[in-house]
């Protein structure tokens, strides 16, 4: 029995995951950019952020393309199935972090010219546990590692606790000063974005689950 | 032809699906107690040896009834012998020798008082070459029932009509009942075998390969039509074809050098199978 009659389908699955991958890097590289440009008031950063969005949207697509070809010409089945369906998937939800990346790119861009009432602190530290996140998740889709994909799921509560702490100190000070309003509203914006980027890692790291156990599970409940 | 018949035929159709627990197959017409229901054809640590050669072993199986079950693996795997071992077909191999039990409700179907004739009446075998008899369409479907004792005229057109009727034939060659079943082609061949196999009412259809030699538009036919047969027969097919068996059957069972590796779920076989060795050979990796 040859050990790998697949040769050439096994090499379009390897740059399936190539290609996931770079989307991956895109998106966690825009996330830090962004928050870099926010922290900084980096007026300059932010616009080359907000256009390295349209890298991350050629990226999903090529992903799209190359799943329906491989499900279209090689018929797979079982766990090469499962790697397809799961980078599809996976493919959405990196693209929608790159998005939410642009988003708190445009904010810091709006907020660039003009003094923060509040020191940044917990905003770049949820974006830093994101980031960190989102880099075991990639190192879990590169392995098919479901454990390491149920431990990058688990520093979701780190992330979601912050942006209720993040939260509530927002709205204190539009209690507190309505001249701080517009500026508040606009970090607010950013730190649920990061909430969400936060959950769309989590369904990165349900699909690598899935792509190593064929089991379909929430992880962030557990 | 069609009108006069409707009423015997909407009977003969009824009476397809029911079927007693023993009618005859051993000599000693001894068998009275059902079987559990839900599997009636199985088998237990049921092996086979081809002289020195042990091409199954001991595979313990349980076949859903009215149901599709795909048996799959590289040749040589013994997917075919385990098929096989239900008609007794490896009977005319020489130097065979069989163990463990392969069963039709509670009838040990490789006991020595078994009438093979009988037994193949209930467990019909369709094989990859389409093999009709050097006969009219009619003749080959009629075959079986005259064997079995059916001469009155009525009765046999009944039954050839029911027959090519279930096997999706019918339209095709009802005007051309007359003529050579080598004038159909082999997609029709095949269907016309198929027909031939429901004409004696069987209970279990083998069917061993049935696509490989012929065209898509044909496999896709077949297949189709196994979906509306599963409602009425037990259907066991093997086929190295691995997509056919994903879309058609509802169990797989993989085989691999004589033993039976895996048997679940078609979902989950193609899916997430169990073992490595599963997961392997329906990716295509080795075999």
């Amino acid at each position: 029995m040859a050990a790998n009659s697949r040769s050439l389908f096994s090499a379009d699955l390897a740059q399936l995951k190539v290609t996931l991958r770079q989307l991956g890097e895109c998106a966690i590289e825009m996330l830090e950019g962004a928050t870099e440009a926010l922290v900084n008031q980096d007026y300059d950063l932010a616009e080359q952020v907000r256009k390295r969005d349209n890298l991350a949207d050629a990226l999903d697509e090529k992903v799209d393309e190359d799943c329906v070809t491989l499900l279209a010409l090689q018929a797979p089945v079982a766990r090469d199935l499962r790697i397809i369906m799961g980078s599809a998937r996976i493919a959405t939800d990196l693209e929608r972090i790159a998005d939410y990346a642009k988003d708190i790119a445009k904010v810091a861009r709006k907020l660039s010219s003009e003094d923060y009432f509040w020191p940044l602190e917990d905003i770049p530290s949820m974006a830093h546990s994101c980031a960190a996140m989102g880099r075991m998740s990639l190192a879990a889709l590169d392995d098919v590692d479901e454990d390491m994909a149920r431990k990058c799921a688990g520093m979701d509560h780190e992330v979601d606790a912050r942006w209720k702490l993040v939260r509530e100190q927002l709205i204190q000070h539009m209690e507190a000063d309505p001249s701080r309003v517009r500026q508040a509203a606009q970090l607010l914006l950013v730190a649920r974005y990061l909430e969400r980027i936060g959950d769309h890692i989590v369904n990165v790291a349900e699909r690598v689950h899935y792509m190593a156990t064929g089991e379909l599970r929430r992880l962030d409940v557990e | 032809m069609t009108a006069p018949y409707q009423e015997p035929i909407a009977d003969y159709l009824s009476a397809t699906t029911q079927r007693p627990v023993d009618d005859g197959l051993n000599g000693a017409g001894a068998e009275v107690a059902g079987p559990p229901t839900g599997c009636r054809v199985r088998s237990e640590d049921l092996h086979v040896y081809y002289g020195p050669v042990h091409a199954l072993k001991g595979v313990t199986m349980a076949i859903p009834d009215r149901d599709i079950t795909a048996l799959i693996g590289p040749s040589g795997c013994g997917k075919s012998t385990f098929l096989r071992c239900f008609n007794r077909m490896n009977d005319v191999i020489p130097d065979v020798r069989v163990e463990g039990r392969a069963l039709l409700g509670e009838t040990d179907i490789n006991g020595p008082r078994i009438d093979v004739v009988a037994l193949r009446k209930r467990v019909g075998m369709v094989f990859q070459q389409p093999n009709p008899f050097p006969m009219s369409i009619y003749d080959n479907v009629a075959y079986g029932p005259r064997i079995h004792g059916i001469r009155r005229r009525s009765r046999l057109n009944e039954i050839v009509e029911v027959s090519l009727r279930r096997a999706a034939l019918w339209e095709e060659v009802k005007d051309k009942l007359r003529k050579s079943a080598f004038d159909l082609s082999g997609g029709q061949q095949q269907r016309l075998c198929i027909a031939r196999t429901l004409a004696v009412k069987p209970e279990v259809i083998l069917m061993d390969e049935p696509c490989s030699a012929l065209d898509p538009q044909s496999t896709f036919r077949i297949e189709d039509l196994m979906g509306e047969l599963k409602e009425s027969y037990t259907v066991i097919i093997v086929t190295h074809n691995m997509q056919q068996a994903a879309r058609v059957s509802s169990m797989t069972g993989f085989f691999l050098m004589g033993e039976l590796v895996e048997f679940d779920a078609t979902r989950k076989v193609f899916q997430s199978p169990a073992d490595e060795r599963t997961e392997k050979y329906v990716s295509g990796r080795f075999g």
